[in-house]
């Protein structure tokens, strides 16, 4: 599809004249969001739409990633084009933590203004005629007491059961990471091969202990996401970071995939380094979870 | 698709596949900004005519054409696709297509990711329009999709946020693209001081755009699980907050607006320097000028909320940081008035759109000053005058900024100059009716009239009527707009490289029309 111009001629910025899969790709994205819409909207049809345009979207990765990993291989990027995608990748990090930084502002309002403001708090007094009583703490599921008991109540989860196992998880596949990245700078295969594979296994135990800790919240701490904020802060915020460390953990089978195919040179790496950057961040994220969802 | 590497190298012209396919597949970047600049086009037109609609309901008191829940659709959708639809995309064009000619790359940094981003865009408008075409209609809350009023909408709330969500991906892969392009790919030599103003303004507004949209993403998430998961992130009963809602939009919002028109800024800065033959005045000061309003933009947020209830202390915060905005804005309108202090001046069709935005954009934010100003904002708050003043600054300002751009660059793009007699008649015509269509606005917000109502006291008729006739004149002008535009695409007189008197800039050393393939090889500036 797409053809090289100049390929393999060092020096000159690889330039893909032409490709099918943007608009394939628009197009499962809309598929999707169809289907999802129409799911929302309780259409029989919509759960069919939905996995249609997941299973597009699916192989719309496939073939992009292939598409670009091939033209890599080939020898077609020069070290600028390498420089767009580094960038590329720090750039969409950082759009990555403002979009974390709408969940943890939400969380932060909650607790610093709207809570106690509910309790009470300044001169908003017209709360406490429409529930007296209520006293601001946290956390809370607000003066309304939504729980799914009956009495309103709900337990948290205590930070230093899972949560730190699972921070101790994580912590460590970012030194495992670490690790790999210095072998593979060192032509170390063996261990690059090891530690990787190490990362992602710790990354999906995370995975593991987390949905452990959903069922548990869902069964027996009656917390849920209709929990009031706090049931909606703790799971939009571990949920979203759990999708990401799910997205992280796939992208780290893909390369270790690839190691195992002697993809890579101790010099050009950049698909693992973006991989390490993105499992670097998720690991800052959580640790900001840890300490302002669990913990504090 | 065939493409021979037959004369490998600089030289190697090799056009695009014909039809269709062109525009489903290329990666060119001058294919997708034109591909960005008629989708605008086309949803300038589209906006145009919901605009027009609520304009003939408002031509008298009473209901007349359409129904309230209709009209409300009409505003919320009218304000989102001129937004989204409109503005954003004309400059995302611009930005693909002279940015590499601007700074001498042979195109943007990462090409397929550009059609990526063009075809979202197309495809999240498909989501959008499509929902006034479901059970309950379009959303109908406002563009700014206040809960818990937003939360009422029917069938077309999941379609709206999916759109959104679509939008916001497109934008941010366009904004990294423009990001990247800039710092990888400047030709030798292209210091970041030497570029020039446009792709100055573009890089700033593409960060910008990187750091705000997801946070938009993030409010409509909390609305979709607000709606349908049972989150309480807007429901005080739950401990959450409606105003929350309206702190997260408006510091996605106020970047936004800033998003809109810092690239006309640039745009003016490149006109007026050609028209009045001499170089900008205070080149320096206008780069750090566009970065402080930029960082402003961060911290002004809530003076859009003033009336929700804040305390003391940020009242006074917010309208003294708005204000503080006025002057590096002040810095930019001085130094476009100096640049053409004893200029030799022109009065070509983007040299007139350019100066029509120096004094209409000015108007615009002087009536944003007195918004900034809490006490009186309360008076103005969800009045006309509110409507006057971001039209202003909207349309007077940036779409003006486009139309100057297209007048400016379309012999570049076509290679055929424009019938300037009849761009200028489109000129003069857009400018007065602007003016009829938004000046009356103000008076009816200071005398009380409510915006987004589909009926009104009769006191409030006569300014209504001028505002309406000014709304018809001002959108059957832009038909001559769209005649212009066509005609020089289709031939004209040819067009030298340098186009105007005094060309200055490396997109003026291409050949008109610029060559598909352009600084293949990397220019040599002096």
């Amino acid at each position: 599809m797409a053809q090289a111009k100049n390929a393999g001629e060092a020096g000159q910025y690889y330039f893909p004249h032409g490709s099918r899969l943007p608009f394939f790709g628009s197009m499962s994205l809309f598929v999707l969001m169809a289907g999802a819409a129409a799911t929302l909207n309780g259409a029989s049809i919509g759960a069919w739409v939905l996995g249609a345009g997941a299973l597009l979207l699916c192989a719309l990765f496939f073939f992009w990633f292939g598409e670009v990993i091939r033209e890599n291989q080939a020898g077609m990027y020069n070290e600028q084009v390498g420089r767009s995608f580094r960038m590329g990748m720090m750039w969409f990090i950082f759009s990555e933590v403002m979009f974390f930084a709408a969940f943890f502002g939400a969380l932060f309002y909650a607790r610093q203004l709207s809570v106690p403001w509910l309790g009470g708090e300044g001169e908003k007094a017209v709360t406490s005629l429409l529930w007296p009583g209520f006293e601001a703490a946290w956390p809370s599921n607000g003066p309304g007491a939504l729980s799914p008991r009956e009495d309103g109540s709900y337990e948290t989860i205590p930070a230093f059961g899972l949560p730190a196992v699972n921070t101790a998880l994580l912590l460590t596949s970012g030194l495992t990471i670490t690790i790999a990245h210095h072998a593979m700078k060192m032509g170390n295969r063996g261990v690059l091969k090891i530690f990787l594979a190490l990362t992602f296994l710790l990354g999906f135990t995370f995975l593991g202990v987390q949905a452990h800790e959903y069922g548990e919240a869902y069964r027996e701490h009656g917390l849920q996401l209709g929990t009031g904020i706090y049931g909606s802060t703790f799971f939009m915020l571990t949920g979203f970071h759990g999708l990401h460390v799910t997205v992280g953990a796939i992208m780290l089978v893909v390369i270790w995939l690839r190691c195992m195919k002697g993809h890579f040179t101790p010099r050009q790496h950049f698909a693992f380094e973006a991989v390490a950057w993105y499992w670097h961040f998720v690991d800052v994220v959580w640790l900001g979870l840890f300490i302002f969802v669990y913990w504090l | 698709m065939a493409h021979g590497n037959e004369a490998a190298g600089h030289g190697n012209h090799d056009g695009p596949p014909k039809g269709l396919v062109r525009w489903l597949t290329t990666t060119n970047h001058k294919d997708i900004g034109t591909m960005y600049l008629v989708f605008s086009l086309a949803m300038f037109l589209i906006g145009g005519l919901m605009a027009l609609a609520i304009r003939a309901e408002l031509f008298q008191p009473g209901l007349q054409f359409v129904n309230p829940s209709f009209f409300n659709q009409l505003t919320t959708v009218h304000a989102l696709v001129m937004v989204f639809g409109a503005v954003m995309p004309a400059t995302v064009g611009l930005a693909n297509w002279m940015i590499p000619l601007q700074i001498g790359a042979a195109d943007m940094a990462l090409p397929r990711m550009n059609l990526f981003s063009f075809w979202l865009l197309f495809f999240a408008f498909m989501l959008l329009i499509s929902t006034f075409f479901v059970p309950g209609g379009a959303p109908a809350a406002g563009w700014t999709l206040y809960p818990p009023l937003v939360l009422q909408t029917g069938t077309a709330f999941p379609m709206a946020i999916f759109a959104i969500h679509m939008m916001g991906a497109s934008s941010i892969m366009g904004a990294i693209n423009v990001i990247v392009t800039i710092v990888n790919m400047r030709a030798p030599g292209m210091t970041l001081l030497k570029m020039p103003l446009f792709s100055w303004s573009w890089l700033i507004t593409a960060y910008l755009l990187i750091a705000v949209m997801p946070v938009f993403a993030g409010g409509v998430t909390m609305l979709l699980t607000d709606y349908y998961f049972q989150t309480s992130f807007f429901n005080a009963a739950g401990g959450g907050d409606p105003v929350l809602f309206q702190h997260v939009f408006w510091f996605f919002g106020h970047p936004e607006v800033y998003i809109m028109i810092l690239p006309a800024f640039g745009i003016i800065s490149e006109i007026i320097p050609t028209f009045s033959r001499k170089p900008i005045f205070g080149y320096e000061a206008m780069v750090y000028a566009i970065a402080s309003i930029a960082f402003l933009s961060f911290i002004v947020w809530a003076h859009h909320m003033f009336t929700v209830g804040m305390p003391l202390a940020g009242q006074l915060f917010f309208t003294l940081s708005t204000m503080l905005i006025a002057v590096p804005t002040g810095v930019k309108v001085f130094n476009w008035t100096t640049t053409m202090w004893r200029g030799s001046l022109s009065f070509e069709p983007p040299m007139l759109f350019a100066l029509a935005f120096l004094f209409l954009f000015t108007i615009g934010g002087f009536s944003g000053l007195m918004l900034a100003i809490a006490p009186a904002d309360f008076q103005y708050h969800d009045t006309y005058f509110v409507v006057a003043h971001f039209h202003y600054v909207l349309v007077p300002g940036a779409v003006f900024g486009i139309m100057a751009a297209v007048y400016y660059w379309l012999p570049k793009w076509t290679g055929h100059m424009y019938d300037m007699t009849l761009a200028k008649w489109h000129f003069w015509l857009t400018a007065i009716f602007v003016n009829v269509l938004f000046f009356p606005q103000h008076f009816l917000g200071l005398a009380g009239m409510q915006r987004r109502i589909p009926d009104y006291p009769t006191q409030f008729t006569d300014w209504n009527m001028v505002s309406s006739i000014g709304g018809f004149g001002f959108g059957l002008s832009q038909l001559l707009f769209v005649w212009v535009i066509i005609r020089c695409v289709k031939g004209g007189q040819r067009a030298t490289a340098g186009v105007w008197d005094w060309p200055h800039g490396l997109e003026w050393t291409v050949p008109s029309p610029a060559p598909y393939h352009t600084f293949e090889k990397a220019p040599e500036l002096h």
